[in-house]
């Protein structure tokens, strides 16, 4: 990212990012979010994620994947937030390697809920 | 609130939304937007009022009001101002501090350089446990992505504010998260507290005023900013504003990171939020505030949380640890492990901490033992008396509470041990015996095969009967007896 010279060039470029994050949540690609602070690294996340990438190439689906920190489930680690076009976004707990590949064979590629599902539970700040 | 959510992420807002490792993440969800909006501004006693009217009180366990430090640092004049980022944590099952740093390194960046802005500092530095190897390293990263894009360094942003940030690492001494020990640690000196005045906002680090905030302190900042201080001050209770994160932990259902509005009770987070104590057993107690606070009893469960009612309760908030008990927790065992804690954290610099701590862990085994008396529970309270009042820092002004409060609010659990010498949660060794109920017992052998120290005797198909002078109460044998015939007594 180049830098950002004055407060007005700062607001131009959160305008811009912020369109451009809108034109990924509107394409076809579910966006996959993988819960890795120490918490969910001890867990086994960073393998969750390479299932989880692995597993929608094999099936050609397209995803984005990123990390993410905490996302405060500690009794549910592995967890991962699954957001499907034009859906809200889905937090799945006990994520496994094994139950990722469920995940995505069941969730992804079909619309079947698995049962670890954490509903939200917590209101947050929009800035 | 609109809604009927137990938690509001203020702190955490972040945390689980962007990815840490990449700055248009943040910006793209308003961050650097307060940093712009202080520095376009250009009035740093305005922000200073802000911040004091929101109602802010430090994160890291003393809870004293981040408006009036900032002023106090922003009104000592000098040449060199230091802005000190406090991501010590040394609680003992405390990790709030490091999933903000790990989750959302940006916002305490951010929060810094405005504290910067206020004071009129070019310096930060943050204090960082090197056990926090991944804390460590994303904010590495976020530092110098900060710097590319301008946000940290020579002329952020164009306007001609200079502030540059830089890691000093601890090697994880508890002592050290104390401000002053903090201060001669990164001095090159030894980490031991000095008394205070003066405060380090007034001569702090290489004697220059040094404004000290804990990692969560900072990470509200930009949100007072941005939304305003009256937003955060309608959050809370008359003298807590805002949220708290806390790491709940212990025998609850929903281990993790939490974080709720000032003056929600105890109830809402273990039964709400917490979903319940482990295993459908009874609740006992709720320690907060670590090693410096106390336990919480079945009493306490409807007192809204806050500052003031948990120090009124003879806890405190500490910086966020809450371990949820239930009945098979031993309080004289609590007490002990935090006493064990102390031992081993004291720096040694005062003869009140360093020695009498050792001997109120010395009574605590004592009883623990089975080998105790009722004076020694007099001594007991006697001994953390003298302690709280002569100790230097902090860390031996509160090394007792564990103590005080555990004997307040389970006294029968202590006089019980020395009395009848028995642990009522059965979790004492010395105090408890395996005993094979006869009538039960079917005499299948099962348990004397797995006793490990051949404890247990009987002939096939007779009851058998364990030796309480070899049993050393591994409870081997209870696990192997399908018949209910073993207890503990
Ligand atoms: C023994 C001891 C340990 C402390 N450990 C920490 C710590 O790990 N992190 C922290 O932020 N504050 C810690 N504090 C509190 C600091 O001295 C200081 O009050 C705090 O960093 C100020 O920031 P705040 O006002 O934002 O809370 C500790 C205090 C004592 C007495
Ligand atoms: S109270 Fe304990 S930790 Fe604090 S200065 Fe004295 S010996 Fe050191
Ligand atoms: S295992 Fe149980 S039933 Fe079998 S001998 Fe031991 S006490 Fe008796």
């Amino acid at each position: 990212m180049e830098k950002i010279k004055s407060l007005a060039d700062l607001k131009k470029k959160r305008e811009d990012l912020q369109s451009a994050i809108s034109i990924r949540e509107q394409s076809e690609n579910i966006q996959v979010k993988v819960a890795m602070a120490t918490c969910g690294i001890a867990s086994g996340a960073k393998h969750v994620m390479e299932v989880i990438m692995n597993e929608c190439n094999k099936r050609n689906i397209p995803a984005t994947v990123t990390q993410t920190g905490c996302m405060g489930y500690c009794y549910a680690e592995p967890t991962v937030e699954v957001t499907k076009p034009g859906q809200k976004p889905v937090v799945f707990g006990y994520i496994t390697p094994l139950k990722a590949e469920e995940l995505v064979a069941k969730y992804f590629a079909g619309n079947e809920m698995l049962d670890t599902v954490i509903p939200v539970n917590y209101e947050k700040v929009e800035l | 609130m609109e809604n009927n959510y137990k938690q509001i992420r203020i702190a955490l807002r972040n945390c689980g939304f962007i990815n840490p490792e990449n700055i248009e993440d943040y910006i793209a969800r308003n961050g650097y937007a307060a940093l712009a909006s202080v520095l376009e501004t250009n009035n740093p006693q305005a922000t200073i009022e802000a911040i004091k009217k929101s109602g802010l009180r430090g994160r890291g366990g003393g809870g004293f009001p981040t408006g009036v430090k900032w002023e106090i640092a922003s009104k000592n004049h000098a040449d060199q101002k230091y802005v000190f980022c406090n991501a010590d944590e040394g609680d003992p099952g405390a990790f709030m501090d490091r999933s903000i740093l790990e989750g959302d390194p940006h916002s305490v960046l951010e929060a810094m350089a405005i504290n910067g802005f206020c004071i009129g500092a070019n310096k930060g530095l943050i204090y960082i446990r090197a056990e926090y190897p991944l804390a460590i390293e994303r904010l590495l990263i976020a530092i110098k992505q900060a710097e590319e894009v301008g946000a940290l360094g020579q002329n952020i942003f164009g306007t001609g504010f200079n502030f540059d940030i830089e890691l000093r690492y601890g090697a994880g001494a508890f002592v050290c998260g104390e401000e002053t020990a903090l201060i001669h640690s990164m001095e090159g000196d030894r980490g031991e507290p000095t008394f205070k005045p003066p405060f380090p906002a007034q001569e702090g680090y290489l004697k220059k005023p040094t404004n000290v905030n804990n990692v969560e302190t900072f990470a509200n900042i930009p949100v007072i900013i941005l939304k305003g201080w009256e937003w955060f001050a309608a959050i809370g209770t008359e003298k807590s504003k805002g949220t708290k994160v806390f790491a709940l932990a212990g025998k609850i259902n929903n281990v993790g990171l939490i974080e709720v509005p000032m003056g929600i009770t105890l109830r809402e987070v273990i039964y709400e939020i917490g979903n319940g104590i482990k295993d459908d057993k009874n609740f006992k107690a709720v320690q907060t505030g670590g090693p410096s606070g106390g336990c919480l009893t079945e009493k306490f469960l409807d007192t809204p949380i806050d500052y003031d009612n948990l120090i009124a309760a003879g806890s405190m908030m500490g910086s966020g640890g809450m371990i949820v008990m239930d009945e098979d927790d031993c309080m004289v065992s609590v007490a002990k492990f935090y006493l064990d804690f102390t031992v081993e954290e004291s720096c040694g610099k005062c003869a009140p901490c360093r020695i009498g701590n050792k001997r109120l862990y010395e009574l605590l085994d004592k009883i623990t033992e089975g080998k105790g008396n009722m004076e020694d529970l007099d001594q007991l309270k006697n001994l953390s008396k003298v302690i709280k009042d002569t100790a230097l820092c902090g860390l031996g002004q509160t090394s007792p509470n564990p103590v005080l409060s555990t004997i307040e609010n389970f006294w029968e659990e202590y006089v019980a041990h020395v009395n009848e010498k028995k642990c009522p949660a059965g979790q004492c060794k010395a105090l408890k015996s395996y005993i094979i109920d006869p009538d039960l017992c079917i005499g299948c052998t099962a348990c004397a095969r797995a006793c490990p120290v051949g404890a247990i005797k009987g002939e096939k198909k007779m009851p058998h009967e364990i030796n309480q002078n070899t049993c050393i109460k591994c409870g081997a044998c209870m696990e192997k007896c399908k018949f209910n015939a073993i207890s503990i007594k």
